[in-house]
């Protein structure tokens, strides 16, 4: 059920193209990303104020409980993939997850000072998180025309950006005004979640009904149906593409901590790094999806992540003082900007709907886990041969991962129609 | 794509429920905030008490909330409120050091240096949250140690470092962050990205002192020289060493358990046997602990009945049992 008559898509089945706006649910969507990721950077930020200041516990503690459950979300982000798409519960098992996470802070605040309680609230959040990803970009995908994917992608990631750089400020904003009472932080933050819960339950439209029979014919187990999948050639090329650059991806932690000893500026200065590429992402979300659209989406991949190698460039050149401050920050915000949005519209025409869900789940998992094994490959790099040499290392890769992604992204993208009609 | 249907009738109602569950959230997000902001307590930065011998000094979480307050180190004498404002505070031969933050956008902190009449001497700007303070015997030497956290938006989930610095208040020359200090590791030197210090404590030499080192999923414990500027790696999980005021054993948090449910013991090291012994506490103590006096130590344990944190002292010998010593308070510090 869409939102309104004026619906873009509808108007563009009919045949006319609307340029100038996405469609409502991914409006919609956008809005619940901006007010859930408000919501969950408010809890970040303060969580490590509170570990140490309200509960006196130790930052190795605090480190131990944040890292813990990385791992474990990568493969929630499978499982919320393949449950979604089992007769097209897209909006139940994305709302579950905003919901989960929105109540994981009333966890926090009944956990009191328990480590248990908090751990679990944690791992509440993050399951939360893990469960509606790829759900969520599913239905990004499944309303919007296909031609211009780039744009709906580009316009969420950016709402969703605003709510990640508003969360922290309002946070602060709180700490400010209540003097570091860190429940009146859980408290808005929950209410800010639930909120979003509910412009989820209300302005994204449900399941459209499929006939009964075409429900139970369908139901592969979850390795068979990932399985299936990468049995399409293009779906799999695009994977491997994902993966093959994830795996030459340093972690922006790295960056930022190698500008901070190359500059050795004030390190008040440090966590204005991340918001700056942040506001860059913010600002060059939407110009890079419109761009994917127009020329095609393996160009602004690949151009993104010879962005990531330009940052490495700096990093490694004489270059100094405010061109190596500005334009790594710009850098990591055009490598942003131009792979974070376009790799799911990118992906999108090869999946067939009934499976996009899964199969978007299956290369967010796959990037995820090659970027987590290239940043422990860096640390460890980093301390066999020092800072130079494991740069040097990185870039090689990362230049040696562009040729082969761009051998391996398919050239021109299969209309998905041709695609579902030869798989269902 | 499904064919669109008119909506408007269902639109309406819709908007409407949002509009009144966004007020209701609204209202009581409002109303939490309010409440929480009345009961805020004041930032002070004066003392209405010096720095007296016989005094044990800490930070109260209950009258004169986040304010440092005192208590006769002998017997149990009556507590006397309306210290600076801390999040961390440690005293010692007429000096005391404060670490407070001031919330705001961006959030600041600060390490203040306080004189015998606790008034500020000098103050720090420093990025990070405030986490562990001492004070050389004498009061000359300084360290405090700040804990850094990357933001989720910046990809590094789960980062998080320390940063530690050393002050000489006789020169006023100031370490800011001593990671860079030159480390040895089983007998070789070590070099690595990932190394983090915490919990220094120093020997009445002002020049020996003895912190915790973290390096690749590992804790160490180092002695490190001021004036030769190095550091060596003595033994293996411990952290927050604190040295005896005979300066022959060190306590210590000891990691019993991985995962995060009670995972550190108190232990005391005797420097000379460099044998180790756990001590009667039973809970797992997240604190650098503080010596009263050759045979007694003080820490910080989550709070009891509704308390944010309770002071508790154990027998440093291994023998006896804690004891609540302050109920409603942390950071303590004896000034002998």
């Amino acid at each position: 059920m869409y939102l309104a008559t004026t619906d873009a898509v509808a108007t563009a089945t009919d045949g006319r193209r609307s340029r100038g706006r996405v469609t409502g649910p991914v409006l919609a969507l956008g809005a619940v990303s901006l007010v859930t990721d408000i919501s969950s950077e408010m809890v970040t930020a303060v969580l490590p104020l509170y570990f140490v200041l309200g509960l006196g516990l130790s930052p190795l503690a605090f480190g131990f409980l944040d890292g813990l459950y990385n791992g474990v979300t990568a493969f929630v982000r499978l499982l919320g993939g393949y449950a979604a798409d089992r007769g097209g519960r897209h909006k139940l098992v994305a709302g579950s997850g905003y919901l989960l996470s929105a109540l994981s802070r009333l966890g926090l605040l009944l956990a009191g000072g328990a480590t248990a309680g908090i751990g679990a609230a944690i791992a509440a959040d993050r399951l939360g998180k893990g469960v509606r990803t790829a759900p969520r970009d599913a239905l990004i995908s499944l309303h919007s025309p296909p031609d211009q994917l780039g744009r709906a992608f580009g316009v969420h990631r950016a709402m969703d950006t605003t709510g990640a750089l508003l969360g922290p400020l309002a946070a602060f904003a709180l700490l400010w005004v209540t003097a570091d009472a860190y429940d009146a932080v859980f408290m808005v933050s929950f209410c800010c979640g639930l909120f979003g819960v509910l412009l989820l339950v209300a302005f994204v439209p449900g399941r459209e009904e499929p006939p009964p029979a075409r429900r139970r014919a369908r139901g592969p187990s979850a390795p068979r149906l990932a399985l299936a999948l990468l049995r399409h050639a293009a779906f799999r090329r695009v994977c491997g593409a994902a993966a093959l650059l994830g795996a030459a991806t340093v972690g922006d932690a790295f960056l930022y901590l190698l500008l901070q000893r190359r500059l050795d500026f004030a390190e008040s200065w440090f966590p204005l790094l991340p918001l700056g590429t942040a506001a860059v992402y913010l600002l060059l979300a939407v110009p890079a999806g419109r761009l994917a659209d127009r020329f095609g989406r393996r160009g602004p991949f690949l151009a993104g992540h010879a962005a990531l190698l330009v940052a490495y460039a700096l990093l490694l050149l004489p270059t100094g003082g405010r061109p190596l401050l500005v334009g790594v920050v710009l850098a990591l915000g055009v490598f942003y900007a131009a792979t974070d949005g376009v790799l799911m519209a990118l992906v999108a025409p090869f999946v067939p709907p009934d499976q996009r869900a899964s199969g978007m789940a299956v290369v967010q998992t796959g990037q995820a886990l090659s970027r987590l094994v290239a940043a422990a490959g860096f640390g460890a790099a980093w301390t066999l041969w020092g800072i130079g040499t494991a740069l040097t290392c990185a870039a090689l890769a990362l230049t040696a991962a562009i040729a082969g992604a761009a051998a391996l992204l398919p050239r021109a993208a299969e209309p998905h129609g041709t695609l579902r009609r030869r798989t269902t | 794509m499904t064919r669109p249907r008119p909506t408007s009738l269902t639109t309406r109602p819709r908007v409407l429920a949002v509009a009144v569950a966004a007020a209701v959230l609204t209202t009581v997000a409002v109303t939490y905030t309010v409440r929480a902001a009345h009961e805020a307590p004041p930032t002070v930065t004066t003392s209405e008490f010096a720095l007296d011998k016989g005094q044990l000094y800490f930070r109260s979480t209950q009258a004169g909330a986040g304010r440092v307050a005192r208590l006769p180190l002998g017997g149990r004498g009556p507590r006397t409120t309306g210290g600076p404002t801390c999040e961390r505070f440690h005293a010692a031969g007429g000096t005391g050091l404060c670490l407070l933050r001031r919330p705001g956008i961006p959030p600041k902190a600060y390490a203040v240096v306080l004189d015998g009449k606790l008034r500020e001497k000098r103050r720090i700007a420093l990025p990070g949250i405030p986490n562990r303070a001492r004070v050389s015997a004498s009061g000359r030497i300084l360290s405090w140690t700040m804990f850094t956290t990357g933001d989720s938006y910046s990809g590094g989930g789960g980062s998080f470092s320390t940063r530690t610095s050393i002050l000489d208040t006789r020169t006023g020359y100031l370490i800011k962050n001593m990671e860079e200090i030159p480390l040895t590791l089983d007998g070789r030197r070590h070099h690595s990205p990932d190394v983090n210090y915490w919990g220094v404590t120093f020997a009445p030499d002002d020049n020996r002192f003895y912190a915790t080192v973290s390096t690749r999923g590992k804790t160490y414990l180092v002695r490190g020289d001021l004036r030769k500027w190095a550091a060596t790696a003595l033994r293996e999980n411990v952290e927050c060493p604190s040295l005896s005021p005979d300066n022959t054993r060190l306590a210590f948090k000891k990691r019993v358990r991985g995962g995060t449910s009670d995972p550190w013991r108190l232990y005391v090291l005797d420097l000379r046997t460099m044998r180790e012994r756990p001590l009667a506490e039973h809970h797992s103590v997240d604190d650098q602990a503080a010596w009263l006096d050759d045979d007694t130590l003080a820490y910080a344990l989550p709070g009891r009945e509704g308390r944010k944190q309770d002071v508790w002292t154990v027998p440093a010998d291994g023998s006896g049992r804690p004891e609540l010593r302050i109920p409603g308070g942390s950071s303590p510090a004896a000034v002998r």
